[in-house]
């Protein structure tokens, strides 16, 4: 997806785990995906880079689709779509 | 295929194999063997081990020796002996957001990350289990504890 696709994406559940490292934003978005519809996407905001590859890993053994990163003024969002 | 007596013996024999197989298969579970006693290898395997249960991995940390100095609760503490190494390095752990070793031992322990303490080594530190933290899980083994948890873990690692 576009970066512009991406920041146009109807978000079922916000992450804001910027300020806390590795392993602070998995955790958050582990806690938080049960907040999210399935079906429905998940933007993570980090301040960690790491957790780009972090989330794409982690959603290919748990089975969502990662949607991709956007940089932002110092933090990232990382998108996803819960498939379970 | 037909019923003879033959294939029904064979079908028992391949049903006991497949029901050892499975009990003897590792599972999605992560072995965590700690024992270096300083305190940025103790404060990786907790976050390697946080990072697991996201994965929903079932996840077992053994502490030996040195290590188990990290789990004495600062204020239980009855005698003075070693304590963790401090890290060579100095972290700026707040100005990174990263988490003490407290913070993490207490989300471990959140979510469900279960302690062993190699018994021998408590008497070898001279610590009493009353200066230990209250972790939700922890419970006192020995060696073959920790080669069973091993057997039946996918990933195993020490450090």
């Amino acid at each position: 997806m576009t970066e512009s696709e991406l920041r146009a994406l109807k978000i079922g559940k916000l992450i804001d785990a910027r300020g806390t490292a590795c392993p602070g934003p998995m955790l958050e978005a582990k806690r938080a995906l049960g907040e999210c519809p399935v079906g429905g996407v998940m933007e993570v905001q980090s301040s960690d880079n790491g957790t780009i590859v972090d989330i794409q890993r982690w959603c290919r053994k748990m089975g969502h689709d990662y949607l991709g990163d956007v940089e932002n003024d110092g933090f990232w969002s990382v998108y996803l779509l819960r498939k379970v | 295929m037909n019923d003879s007596p033959n294939n029904e013996q064979l079908l028992k024999d391949l049903l006991k194999r497949v029901e050892a197989l499975e009990r003897q298969a590792p599972k999605d579970q992560l072995t965590l063997g700690v024992m270096s006693g300083d305190l940025e290898r103790t404060m990786t395997a907790f976050i390697i081990a946080l990072a697991a249960t996201t994965f929903d991995m079932e996840v077992d940390m053994v502490f030996t020796l040195r290590a188990t100095a990290a789990l004495r609760d600062p204020k239980k503490i009855k005698k003075d002996l070693l304590d963790l190494e401090p890290s060579a390095i100095k972290f700026d752990l707040k100005k990174h957001g990263a988490m003490s070793l407290e913070e993490l031992i207490q989300l471990a322990g959140e979510a469900g990350v279960r302690i062993t303490i190699c018994n021998i080594s408590m008497d070898l530190m001279d610590i009493d289990r009353e200066e230990l933290i209250d972790y939700p899980n922890l419970t006192f083994a020995g060696a073959a504890a920790l080669i069973d948890m091993c057997s039946q873990s996918k990933q195993c690692w020490f450090m």
